[in-house]
């Protein structure tokens, strides 16, 4: 019997050897992930998050355990990422970015040029579809990274902290248009955030992760009804209660964190 | 506020002095202005103290000659094609050897950057050849390939190849790791690694060993004239020291300066135009 689950891992564990000192960046990760949902995942830094978003791209493997990931359509790419940080091309245009995936794939220059520009106009990004990066916001940027993982139309979209060098009001303006572009797409996400905010804005469930190892802390379902609207979610008062929650769990791991940081 | 500091407004470079009472007048100091005619005035002046010290006799002009005479030797060498002859055959040499050091140099560094098994296997070779001072194997060239054509565009080759190639490997080596990870996770094809990752973000570095190149190949053309050519930039310098011809000697080392010039205004030109995506911050 197969599991109907997009995502299961078991007993997951990935051990690093970073100068001669062995590093448990993953102990017995336990999930499943139900066919588009929207998972988050926060812990401190150095949890393994990123570990574990690289496992299931296919960037790394683990050391041990099993992971399962359900393709419903071998056609389209199991999974694309969204990666943290500055991953956009500088030697393409905005649109070329935009439509890599396709060009990977051999779809012709016209095909390409009209899937990427829906989601050009999507993300906001009219107009700008021959421009290079370097002429571009750091918020321009993060529309790119997650255009163009949409365009790919993966099974499984992996997000690392895709507006986490962000400021604030790009940060909301993002977040709505991707609550936006998700919620028309029902795509299986995961997406790590440092935000619990973010989180509780996103998430159908969230993820806490323990530190030195990496493991699970509590899994918290997250209860707010979709479509989401960022005004109107904040002053719910379920709100405030699941960030507490959240938080509680979260505060013992980065407390934990710094004080094994500090007895090194 | 002073009375002045209320009339004067410096804005990005601009001195603007606005005067009191009805109608006022504004003048304009650009500074990039003076900037251009400063770069304009101090060779000139130099060209001119030149003239004037030579006139006066305080240099000796049979070894330093002066504007005037060496423009006065230049006009005919021009008019009567001499020159243009020997500029075209120099200019022919240097491209020549420049691409065939250049393009094998390009394919040699990619496949060194991107694959390690090639890079392990080479470099050894490269780095105990690459210091040896390209003038010493000149010899050894000309034993090889005789006194003709081939001799002076393989000594230019050799000279460009190497720093193009060591640049295009050093190019490959830094692209940075999320590029690489972000054609892995959409499942790109070694090909496609090639051509969308590797190439178009090596071709700054490629291009900075061009233009590395293009120096060392005017520095190698004199070289190359030195022995057994009969034409050429090179050639005239060294012509002209036989002939103890100042003049000539002066012109053609202003041709050569023209030569040098005209080949990195088209570096600088096709590198525009092949990497449109990088900030040109001059």
């Amino acid at each position: 019997m197969y599991p109907t689950e997009a995502i299961l891992l078991e007993k997951l564990t990935k051990v690093f050897y970073a100068r001669q000192k062995k590093v448990i960046a993953l102990e017995d990760i336990h999930l499943s992930v139900k066919e588009g949902e929207f998972l988050c995942i926060v812990g401190p830094s150095g949890c393994g998050k990123t570990t574990l978003l690289r496992i299931l791209a296919g960037l790394e493997k683990q050391t041990r355990g099993k992971v399962i990931m359900r393709s419903k359509n071998p056609e389209k790419p199991l999974t694309s990422m969204v990666f943290q940080g500055d991953s956009i091309f500088p030697w393409m245009t905005v649109v070329e970015n935009v439509a890599y995936s396709l060009r990977i794939r051999g779809f012709s220059r016209e095909k390409r040029r009209e899937v990427a520009g829906q989601y050009l106009r999507l993300m906001g990004l009219d107009g700008f579809a021959n421009a290079f990066p370097h002429q571009l916001s750091g918020g321009m940027k993060q529309r790119i990274n997650v255009a163009r993982a949409f365009v790919s139309d993966p099974e499984i979209l992996l997000m690392d902290e895709p507006f986490g060098a962000l400021d604030e009001q790009n940060r909301l303006i993002l977040q709505q248009e991707l609550l936006k572009i998700w919620e028309g797409s029902g795509k299986t996400s995961l997406f790590i955030t440092h935000s619990i905010d973010e989180a509780l804005i996103l998430g159908d469930r969230i993820m806490v992760m323990t530190a030195h190892p990496g493991k699970v802390k509590a899994i918290v379902p997250i209860n707010i009804p979709r479509p989401r609207d960022i005004l109107s979610l904040r002053s719910s008062p379920n709100f405030g209660a699941l960030f507490k929650e959240i938080w509680q769990l979260l505060q013992e791991e980065v407390l934990k964190a710094k004080s094994t940081e500090m007895n090194k | 506020m002073s009375l002045l500091e209320e009339h004067i407004h410096e804005t990005f470079g601009r001195i603007i002095i606005k005067e009191e009472k009805g109608e006022s007048k504004t003048i304009l100091i650009d500074k990039t202005f003076i900037l251009k005619v400063l770069a304009f005035l101090s060779p000139s002046l130099l060209l001119l103290l030149w003239e004037i010290f030579a006139r006066l006799g305080f240099i000796d002009v049979r070894l330093f000659s002066s504007p005037v005479m060496i423009f006065k030797t230049m006009l005919p060498m021009f008019y009567s094609g001499e020159l243009l002859y020997h500029t075209f055959i120099s200019a022919q040499r240097i491209l020549l050897g420049f691409l065939t050091g250049a393009v094998p140099g390009v394919i040699l560094g990619l496949s060194m950057g991107l694959f390690p098994p090639v890079r392990a296997s080479l470099m050894p070779m490269v780095a105990a050849t690459f210091p040896i001072p390209k003038l010493a194997i000149m010899p050894l060239i000309l034993i090889i390939f005789g006194l003709g054509e081939a001799s002076k565009i393989f000594t230019i080759a050799i000279g460009v190849f190497y720093l193009v190639l060591i640049n295009t490997m050093a190019g490959v080596l830094n692209i940075d790791d999320i590029y690489l990870d972000v054609a892995k996770n959409f499942g790109a094809t070694p090909f496609q690694f090639y051509s969308t990752v590797a190439f178009p973000g090596a071709l700054p570095m490629i291009f900075a060993g061009f233009k590395l190149g293009m120096g060392t190949a005017l520095l190698l053309i004199v070289a190359a004239e030195l022995s057994a050519a009969k034409a050429g930039v090179g050639w005239m310098v060294w012509r002209a020291y036989d002939m103890f011809d100042i003049e000539k000697m002066f012109v053609a080392l202003i041709t050569m300066a023209f030569l040098g010039y005209i080949f990195s205004y088209l570096l600088d030109m096709i590198e525009r135009m092949v990497i449109p995506w990088v900030n040109n911050r001059r």
